[in-house]
């Protein structure tokens, strides 16, 4: 029996990196530290054995022993459906909530970076066993980057559109009571102090799609939440409960498809709130490419 | 509850005395107020009250709209 003891570390090392690796948390505090971060490292660890072990199993023969990697996938299906639960529940008491579309995206993230960490394990152990842990070292070093480089990072509003001030406002034509932003309707206001309060404090911004795909992706009801929820985190909104009079709200232009997003925010700073719609991210279930379909191309001129 | 697929009721109408004959029937109650000022100030406290939004008809009928 060959020694498969570096096989076996290297893959379990080189896996459970991958999964620190992309394990990163930000202004969201997910996972939260440092209960979240104890549950995804020891799956993480779970998923690098199971890669590890793989190659020693095919060598040894041991064929039913890779049929584990299926109830693997079982497992960390299970992941995606713990991570949805929660972060649904939480989202039902938010004030300005994240939207089902991103709660998805985020539990699709932390299934698929169980995914990557069994493939990085298995490229480990199986280049330590083909050519010696010396390639093994530098054929991880490479897996680890492009992981880092391409699929911890994603687009964001910034890629797709631009960003620029409006300045809300109230009325169009007769009616008086309108809050506008460029030509598009927000809502209505009733109350003569929060109209007066509102044209005081309140920004908003003008999102112009680039092209058709991107007018698509605005076009998403989950895509403009997330935009909603990414700023109230990061540059705070006046709404409270019991006065929806301040509730963010992100609508489009039927003829354009630009999107007027309005916020009473906590700081009247125009910079941040443009820096905040610039970097939230493109949800990849409100991702659409319909320029690329003939119908679609056709559609555009 | 979803941004496109939820329902919008009316929990209250508010309106000046002179305009309560253009509000009938629902079945959301009717505050019938003397002036603009009174209408506002009912308006402010049933929409804390009641967490809905208040919406100006501009034909001197307020009304309470849970979104």
């Amino acid at each position: 029996m060959d020694n498969y003891v570096p096989t076996l570390v290297i893959g379990l090392i080189v896996g459970t990196l991958a999964r620190l690796l992309t394990l990163r948390s930000d202004y969201r505090h997910f996972p939260g530290y440092p209960h979240g971060y104890v549950t995804h490292i020891s799956l993480g660890v779970v998923a690098a054995a199971l890669g590890a072990v793989a190659i020693p199993a095919f060598v040894e023969k041991e064929y039913t022993a890779v049929t584990f990697l299926t109830l693997a996938a079982q497992q960390f299906r299970e992941i995606r459906n713990m991570e949805r639960e929660t972060l649904s529940q939480l989202d039902e008491i938010q004030l300005v909530p994240m939207g089902k579309d991103m709660i998805e995206g985020i539990a699709r993230v932390f299934e698929s970076r169980n995914y990557l960490t069994i493939a990085a394990a298995l490229q480990a152990s199986l280049v330590t066993y083909v050519f010696g842990t010396a390639w093994a070292v530098l054929s991880s070093a490479l897996v680890l980057w492009l992981f880092v480089r391409y699929l911890a990072t994603g687009p964001v509003i910034g890629d797709i559109a631009e960003v620029v001030e409006s300045k809300p406002y109230f009325g169009y034509g007769n009616y008086k009571t309108l809050l506008m932003i460029d030509e598009i309707v927000i809502m209505e206001v009733g109350l003569e102090s929060s109209r007066k309060k509102i044209e005081k404090e309140a920004l908003g911004v003008l999102i112009k799609p680039k092209d058709d795909n991107a007018r698509a992706t605005l076009n998403r009801v989950g895509q403009r939440q997330a935009i909603l929820n990414t700023v109230a985190t990061l540059i705070g909104s006046k709404k409270e409960i019991g006065e929806p009079d301040w509730t963010p709200l992100a609508r489009k232009n039927i003829d354009t498809g630009e999107v007027a997003v309005f916020i009473l925010p906590n700081e009247p700073d125009i910079e941040p709130l443009i820096e905040a719609v610039k970097a939230t991210p493109v949800l990849e279930s409100a991702r659409t490419t319909p320029l690329e379909s003939k119908a679609g191309s056709r559609a555009a001129d | 509850m979803s941004e496109t697929s939820r329902i919008d009721t009316i929990l209250a109408v508010v309106v000046v005395e002179e305009a309560k004959a253009k509000v009938a029937g629902g079945s959301a109650p009717v505050f019938i107020v003397k002036d603009k000022e009174e209408q506002e100030k009912i308006a402010l406290i049933l929409s804390r009250i009641t967490k809905a939004m208040a919406h100006d008809l501009e034909n001197g009928v307020y009304i309470l709209v849970k979104h």
